[in-house]
């Protein structure tokens, strides 16, 4: 009896290990999801890049709708530990969870979506440079607002945000000196009822155009039964509000999920910081509606094809902060440096950043 | 612009609809507590109700059978409530609360295919005439008949306690169930009843978040409105007409926040988005101060379970 129990605990022994041998063989990408893939937005955006990784053949898991905080660390923590080489964290307060679990897996790569810190040599951070589209959306809501009123819908008061609010701004100053940009803060990445909620109070304090850094299509629709323009945020949301939407900030993720996910699997993967936009295709821009008119859309796609090659920038000086002392000199471009830790807001934008 | 009356008009629209899911709700509730029976499952159920009414939206393309879909919803899951604590005698604390937490996750795990699908137009009444008529147009006109059934429902409730004779046997099941089961009034009947009704109700209060007000389906898209309509059941006293009234205290807060910030007021913003929490807790602080009133309110057989004399 003891004798056959023996052999077949040491053959069940050995094939277990035949078995993790193999899992151990196998190439895993990680994906974790602040909000749902069907949010038709940001998450949407980054699935859309996983998708892209399973197409050129690795196996890819995702886990979606992980609050920010305690339950994103066990989540990457827990995805480190089932054999995933590769992690993209898809999300700014995933920062510190995830350079928690790169300090204890150092052989798992981290990547680190809109985030600045990169605390271990497996953790490298990416963003796009949104803020360029921002520039485009606010060159069309100078043209396109009778009201010389925009509405924006805001998440958290971080530096991607303000930026965004910034360039948006600015843009639109220099078509129409007169406009005002007004912000309701949110507080959340993606909660539809406060989002068509904030977007109403814009509207009925007489926005007529809506632009939102939030995540779902709630803004656009409230927009598109109000009548007023819109702008899809990180996906092409024309077809949730086929009048409203002028166009679309789109995220394509798919070539850099592909080409990391390919360097770690080959061995060539190197800790980085990529910032990219609209020249290397990271930053894309939905279909403009017609209501525009030919002239606008000549301009806005030599506009966007300036800002691509450098001709233009985002944030060329003079700039002024709301209380008039100059944060960008005249003539010069506002460097990376401060661009990432940009926390004031610039004149015409009404009310304070919340602290 | 903010004293122009036409803007006042449509800011008072959005604060009556935003507070449209708490009055359901709360009269809902208000009607099973007054008999006795303390249902915490009130935001599993509302948010049954919204995944159901969205559900059946997208399905069969049928706004009617939605919204009735969505009542029978809740009314399967205060069912399972009221086969618990009625005829199983389980803790009513416990239950509602385990109720609650099963709702969430269910309707989350249903309305995975839903994500991300945009409602189908609700049907509204006089919609040009909230347009044409400053103030009262926004108003009272351009609203779907789900709000306008919410704007009666806490009257027709008031009726119905203080005048009917069923209104009658509830209040007597839940102040004092062992006389009014002396009478001959079969207790566990009523409270099972009021159960279904508070069900029927919460379920419709989701629907009408999916389907009119945002319209959409997302993961805990209820956001503890059924907490709130709770907590109003209590400060309103079990009085429906000052749950309406609570109901859109709570509401308009929500709704004004938004437009302080929007207008660049400088109240910083984290203290402006918890204002709606902090005026309930206010609210019930200052009722609270008179403990012989709410004695006199409160439903006295309420989350106790009866036990029928053999």
């Amino acid at each position: 009896m003891l004798k056959n129990f023996i052999r077949y605990f040491i053959s069940s022994l050995f094939f277990l290990a035949l078995t993790s041998l193999s899992a151990k063989a196998e190439f895993k990408v990680g994906f974790v999801y602040v909000g749902p893939t069907g949010d038709h937005g940001w998450t949407f955006q980054h699935d859309e890049g996983r998708k892209a990784v399973e197409a050129a053949g690795m196996k890819a898991t995702y886990v979606e709708s992980v609050p920010e905080g305690a339950d994103s660390e066990r989540v990457i923590r827990q995805l480190a530990q089932s054999g995933h080489d590769i992690i993209f964290t898809t999300s700014f307060g995933y920062m510190d969870p995830t350079n928690k679990v790169a300090k204890d897996f150092p052989n798992v790569k981290f990547e680190h979506a809109t985030g600045y810190k990169r605390e271990h040599s497996n953790v490298s951070t990416y963003s796009a440079r949104f803020y360029q589209g921002r520039t485009l959306l606010g060159h069309i809501a100078g043209n396109m607002t009778k009201t010389n009123t925009i509405g924006y819908i805001a998440s958290f008061p971080i530096p991607e945000v303000i930026r965004g609010i910034n360039a948006m701004t600015l843009a639109a100053q220099k078509v129409n000196p007169n406009i005002k940009t007004k912000i309701v803060w949110v507080f959340t990445w993606y909660d539809p009822g406060k989002e068509a909620e904030a977007a109403q109070a814009l509207i009925d304090q007489g926005a007529d155009i809506i632009m939102q850094h939030t995540d779902s299509t709630a803004p656009v629709q409230t927009a598109e039964k109000a009548g007023v323009w819109s702008f899809g945020q990180a996906s092409d949301m024309q077809r949730f509000a086929p009048k409203s939407v002028l166009t679309s900030i789109i995220d394509d993720w798919a070539p850099y999920y592909v080409e990391r996910s390919k360097a770690a699997k080959n061995g060539t993967w190197k800790q980085q910081d990529t910032w990219h936009g609209l020249q290397e295709g990271m930053v894309a821009m939905g279909p403009y509606n017609s209501a525009l008119g030919a002239k606008l859309i000549a301009e806005v796609e030599q506009l966007q094809k300036d800002l691509a090659s450098g001709k233009a920038n985002s944030f060329t000086g003079p700039i002024y902060d709301q209380k008039g002392n100059i944060i960008v000199a005249e003539g010069s471009t506002a460097d990376d440096g401060l661009l990432a830790g940009m926390s004031v807001y610039v004149k015409g934008v009404e009310g304070d950043i919340p602290q | 612009m903010i004293f122009d009356i036409s803007f006042i008009g449509v800011v008072i629209a959005s604060i009556m609809a935003s507070s449209v899911p708490l009055i359901l709700a709360a009269s809902g509730e208000l009607i099973t507590e007054r008999s006795g029976v303390l249902n915490l499952g009130v935001e599993g159920m509302m948010i049954i109700g919204a995944i159901s009414g969205f559900a059946l939206m997208i399905v069969t393309g049928n706004l009617f059978i939605a919204i009735i879909g969505s009542m029978f919803a809740g009314i399967i899951i205060s069912t399972i409530f009221g086969f618990l604590t009625q005829t199983l005698l389980t803790n009513h604390v416990a239950t509602g609360l385990a109720l609650t937490i099963f709702g969430i996750g269910m309707s989350a795990m249903l309305g995975k295919n839903f994500v991300g699908i945009p409602g189908k137009e609700f049907p509204v009444f006089f919609d040009n005439l909230s347009e044409s008529i400053p103030f009262f147009g926004p108003i009272l006109f351009g609203h779907s008949i789900i709000f306008y059934f919410a704007f009666i429902l806490p009257f027709l409730t008031n009726y119905f306690l203080k005048k009917t004779k069923i209104g009658l046997m509830v209040r007597a099941v839940g102040d004092s169930p062992d006389s009014a089961s002396n009478q001959g009034i079969n207790v566990i009947l009523v409270r099972y009843l009021c159960i279904l009704y508070g069900g029927a109700m919460c379920g419709l209060a989701g629907a009408y978040l999916s389907m009119i007000y945002t319209p959409q389906w997302i993961e805990n898209m209820t956001g503890g409105r059924g907490w709130i309509a709770l907590a109003l059941v209590v400060f309103s006293t079990w009085n429906p007409v000052r749950v309406l009234i609570g109901a859109m205290i709570f509401g308009g807060i929500t709704i004004l926040q938004l437009h302080m910030q929007a207008l660049g007021l400088r109240i910083p913003v984290q203290f402006l988005s918890s204002l709606p929490y902090i005026m309930t807790i206010i609210v019930l602080v200052v009722i609270s101060r008179d403990s012989r009133k709410i004695k006199l309110s409160t439903p006295s057989s309420l989350g106790k379970s009866f036990y029928k004399e053999k």
